[in-house]
């Protein structure tokens, strides 16, 4: 069970990226749970200051953009 | 979106024949962009020079494509260069250094590094929390919205380099003069309890690093949104400019608006506040105004302010500041636009 987690405050880019990780859940084929992190002090205990930014397995991959769901789908199986 | 749905598909077109032919494209566009306006108003339409209906047309043929050629060939270069300096990367910069110098520097840098109002919580957490003085931390959240290259190189494209530079200066002058005056004030108490506590962490790392095809993607994709959403105000500020620009008798507009008015400043603020816009959203109005004769200080008063008075931000902002300092942010910085704006007006011709 591979945990994704993305961080920002809701807002329109934050809410497309949780989109994109969802679908690339399904490219991947793999399980895991999408979380939506808006708590602040979670978000910068992370190391991240612009949102939108994307955790996979505890492991920040990315901050301030919105990577296609075909690049978050990629960074599944390489770190599967 | 659903354009994306295989990973790294192999069959697109190599970068930078995609890139060389955007940029021939764009280049051609913006050379034939203002004789085609011409030609198709007055000898394919028949309007007549010097007619107000017909300079109206022109002005609205000539401006739109003009703008929105400038708005995506300079909002994905800029993006593309902005990528290389995200906050997470600028703030080292900015830790441990005295008032003075910090503020000087967190403008200069608020101008490169990018800023979304959806991001001012955890960008300000994170620069307290990495000890960036709070007065510092206030000059990068004012400079950042406020000056920034898309506005400069729109500015520049379209009046040219003084107004450009002049709206530079008037805006870092507003930033740092802010930080200095919020940081000379002491008001660190009026920062919400749990930022400080937050204080002295050790923080994470990046750890995917980006290819060129990653930024140009991002830098492409971010002007279309923006292009996107834009494009409604910019046919309406375009239009309206149009009018102005064929209709408005320019004795009206200098009058209302002009030297011997010293209300059109604070005036043009207020009107300022409940708008908000990115600087680029600004420019077509800008435009209008200036060739109507509204001084150059009240006009760029009102840009400044549109760009950095935001009510929504100050609802975000809310969230790690008490009311004081809220208050205190938001004086200093109408004040500071005020002042430049009558500045302007009384020294600038």
């Amino acid at each position: 069970m591979r945990t994704i987690e993305v961080l920002g405050s809701g807002c329109p880019n934050c809410r497309r990226l949780e989109a994109n990780a969802r679908e690339a859940v399904t490219m991947a084929g793999v399980e895991a749970e999408v979380r939506h992190v808006t708590d602040p002090r979670e978000i910068v205990s992370r190391g991240v200051m612009s949102t939108p930014g994307l955790v996979i397995d505890g492991r920040v991959v990315s901050a301030g953009r919105i990577p296609s769901a075909g690049d978050i789908a990629t960074w599944l199986s390489e770190a599967g | 979106m659903t354009a994306i749905a295989l990973p790294r598909p192999g069959r697109r077109l190599p970068l930078p024949v995609v890139a060389g032919t955007a940029a021939v494209a764009w280049l051609a566009a913006w050379l034939v962009e203002a004789p085609a306006a011409d030609w198709l108003t007055f000898s394919i339409l028949g309007l007549e020079h010097g007619s107000h209906f017909g300079e109206a047309v022109a002005f609205l043929l000539e401006d739109l494509p003009k703008v929105l050629l400038l708005l995506t060939g300079i909002v994905t270069l800029v993006t593309l260069i902005r990528g290389f300096f995200p906050p997470e990367r600028v703030r080292p910069l900015l830790v441990g250094r005295g008032l003075v110098p910090g503020s000087f520097a967190a403008a200069g840098i608020g101008v490169i590094t990018p800023f979304c109002s959806c991001s001012a919580v955890p960008l300000f957490i994170g620069f307290v929390e990495a000890g960036v003085p709070l007065g510092v931390t206030f000059a990068f959240l004012i400079a950042s919205p406020m000056v920034n290259e898309v506005a400069l190189v729109m500015l520049w494209g379209l009046f040219g380099p003084g107004i450009a530079l002049a709206y530079m200066a008037a805006g870092l002058t507003v930033a740092i003069a802010g930080g200095l005056v919020i940081g000379r004030l002491g008001l660190e108490r009026y920062v919400e309890e749990y930022v400080w506590e937050l204080q002295g962490r050790p923080t994470a790392t990046i750890s995917v690093s980006l290819t060129w095809a990653d930024r140009l993607g991002d830098a492409w994709s971010y002007t279309r949104t923006l292009v996107r959403k834009l494009l409604p105000y910019l046919v309406v500020g375009i239009g309206i400019g149009a009018l102005i620009h064929g209709y408005a008798p320019t004795d009206l507009v200098a009058s209302l608006g002009g030297r011997s008015n010293p209300l059109a400043v604070p005036i043009v603020v207020l009107l300022a506040v409940p708008m908000y816009s990115n600087a680029a959203g600004t420019i077509p109005i800008v435009q209008a105004l200036l060739g109507k004769g509204l001084p150059l200080g009240t006009t760029l008063a009102f840009m400044m302010a549109v760009t950095a008075i935001s009510l929504p931000e100050f609802v975000i902002l809310r969230r790690v500041i008490k009311l004081p300092l809220l208050a205190v942010f938001i004086g200093v910085v109408s004040t500071g636009i005020v002042a430049i704006g009558f500045l302007f007006n009384l020294f600038v011709s």
